[in-house]
C-alpha cells in the first residue's frame, strides 16, 4: 500500500509526514508527529479527548481522515502555551482543580479555546454546551465550567 | 487495515468511482466512516471523497430550501433562514460533531443517530442521489425504505418546504444524556393548518423501527381535525402503532413504546 504525503501547520510550524490510506488525524499526530497531547479515548467520536482545532474549529481527530488536513492549520494543546508562559485555561485549569486524571483535559482545552476565540464572554450555559462533546469521568464538570469562566474573565482582564 | 483513499474534484466522478466498487464508502463529514474504520471494519477497502463545492451549497428559495448533502450542522446553524430546522441540528452531538457531521451522512445514520433525517422525513424532503445510471430525485421515505442498497449512491442535496409558520414544524429529541446523547425517542412534526383543521399532517419517528418512520396512524388522528386536546389524545393515543423499536443500551423496545404517546401529547400540545 502506497503511502500519502501530508503536509500541514501544526501548532505553528509547517510538518510532512506520509501517511498510510484511511488513517486517521489522531494517530498521524500521536504516531508520526510525536504531538501525545490528543488523546485517544473512544475510537468512536463519543468522548472529545481528542479534540483538536482544524482551520481554528474544533473537530475530533479520530474521525479526521489524516488526509483531509493537508494544507490547513492543525492546533492542540501541546501548542497553547507561550514558550514557558500558561494560556489563562490552562492556568485556571491549574487553579481551580479542574483536572484529575487528566485524560479528558486536552480535549476540554481545546473545546474551551474554540468557545474563548468565538465568544471572549460566554454564559455559564455557553460553556456548558461548549464542552457537550467532552466527557469527564473523574473531576467532574463544575471545576472545568468554572475554570473556562475564569479564564474568560482574565483573558478579558488582559485584554 | 490500511484502505485506498481515493479523492475527486467532482461529485460526478466521485458519485462513478462509488458505484463501480461495493467495498467502496462515501466520506462526508466522516463521523460514520471513519468510525467504522476505527472499529476495524472490514468490508470497507476504498474511501470515496469528492471536493466539489456544490456539495456543501445551500439554496433558500422563498418557500423551498434545498441542502447540498456536505452541509454541516454548524452551518445550519449559522443560517438564519433554515431557523425552522436549527433545533435539529442542534440536538445532534457536540460542537465538534456539529462541525463535522453533515445532512448527507444522517440520512444512512443507524439507530440511536440520524435525528436531523426525523425533521426531514416530516418535512417530506426530497433526496437527490447520483447513482451510476445518473441522477435522480426521491422522496425521503423511498429513499429510508431502500438505505440498506443506496450506500452505492451518493447523496448530492436534501430539499423540503419550508413550513408555513414557526408554529407549524415542531421537534423534539429524547435523551439520557443532554444536549448530545443518542436519541431513546425523536419525534418531529410538521402540523400544517387550513382554516383552523389540521390538513396534511406528517409525523416522524426516529429510533422507532429500523429505519426512521411516519406515525401515520397518529397523522391520521389529526388530520381534519382542530389541533385540540381530543385530536391530540387520540394521535397519542395511536402514536405506538406500527412502530418496531429495538432495544439498546438507552431504552427497551417496551419502554420506548410506553413514552413515544406522552412525548407525542407534549411535542403536539407545544410543552416544552
Amino acid at each position: 500500500m502506497t503511502k500519502t504525503p501530508l503536509q500541514f501547520r501544526h501548532n505553528g510550524r509547517d510538518v510532512a509526514v506520509f501517511v498510510d490510506g484511511g488513517v486517521n488525524l489522531l494517530v498521524a499526530l500521536r504516531e508520526l508527529i510525536g504531538d501525545m497531547t490528543p488523546k485517544f479515548g473512544c475510537g468512536q467520536g463519543g468522548c472529545g479527548a481528542c479534540s483538536v482545532l482544524i482551520d481554528g474549529e474544533l473537530h475530533l481527530s479520530c474521525l479526521t481522515l489524516a488526509e483531509t488536513v493537508n494544507g490547513r492549520t492543525v492546533e492542540t494543546l501541546d501548542g497553547l502555551k507561550d514558550g514557558p508562559n500558561l494560556h489563562p485555561l490552562q492556568r485556571a485549569f491549574m487553579e481551580q482543580f479542574a483536572a484529575q486524571c487528566g485524560y479528558c483535559t486536552p480535549g476540554m482545552l481545546m473545546a474551551a479555546k474554540a468557545l474563548l476565540d468565538r465568544n471572549p464572554s460566554p454564559t455559564r450555559a455557553e460553556v456548558i454546551e461548549a464542552i457537550s462533546g467532552n466527557i469527564c469521568r473523574c473531576t467532574g464538570y463544575e471545576p472545568i465550567i468554572n475554570a473556562v469562566l475564569t479564564a474568560a474573565t482574565s483573558g478579558r482582564a488582559r485584554a | 487495515m490500511p484502505v485506498t483513499v481515493k479523492t475527486f474534484s467532482t461529485f460526478g466522478e466521485a458519485a462513478s468511482a462509488l458505484s463501480s466498487d461495493r467495498s467502496a464508502r462515501y466520506l462526508g463529514g466522516g463521523t460514520l466512516v471513519m468510525r467504522a474504520l476505527n472499529e476495524g471494519d472490514v468490508s470497507i477497502s476504498t474511501v470515496v471523497r469528492a471536493t466539489d463545492t456544490a456539495l456543501s451549497r445551500i439554496d433558500v428559495a422563498s418557500s423551498r430550501v434545498t441542502i447540498g448533502a456536505g452541509v454541516t450542522f454548524a452551518r445550519i446553524l449559522a443560517e438564519r433562514d433554515l431557523a425552522f430546522l436549527h433545533a435539529s441540528a442542534r440536538s445532534i452531538g457536540g460542537p465538534a460533531v456539529r462541525n463535522m457531521g453533515t445532512v448527507g451522512g444522517n440520512l444512512f445514520a443507524p439507530n440511536p443517530y440520524g435525528d436531523f433525517t426525523v425533521a426531514l422525513l416530516a418535512l417530506d424532503a426530497t433526496v437527490s442521489v447520483q447513482g451510476g445510471l445518473g441522477a435522480r430525485e426521491m422522496p425521503i421515505e423511498e429513499f429510508l425504505q431502500s438505505r440498506e442498497r443506496q450506500s452505492g449512491a451518493l447523496v448530492l442535496a436534501v430539499s423540503c418546504q419550508r413550513p408555513a409558520s414557526a408554529d407549524a414544524f415542531r421537534y423534539r429529541k429524547i435523551a439520557r444524556i443532554k444536549p448530545k446523547g443518542g436519541s431513546v425517542i425523536t419525534l418531529a412534526a410538521h402540523l400544517p393548518v387550513s382554516g383552523g383543521r389540521v390538513s396534511g399532517a406528517r409525523i416522524a419517528l426516529g429510533s422507532m423501527a429500523a429505519t426512521q418512520i411516519r406515525a401515520r396512524a397518529a397523522e391520521r388522528a389529526l388530520e381534519g381535525r382542530p389541533l385540540d386536546d381530543s385530536a391530540i389524545s387520540a394521535a397519542a393515543a395511536a402514536a405506538a402503532e406500527g412502530v418496531s423499536p429495538t432495544d439498546n443500551a438507552l431504552g427497551s423496545a417496551w419502554y420506548r413504546r410506553e413514552i413515544v404517546g406522552v412525548h407525542l401529547r407534549r411535542l403536539l400540545s407545544g410543552l416544552e
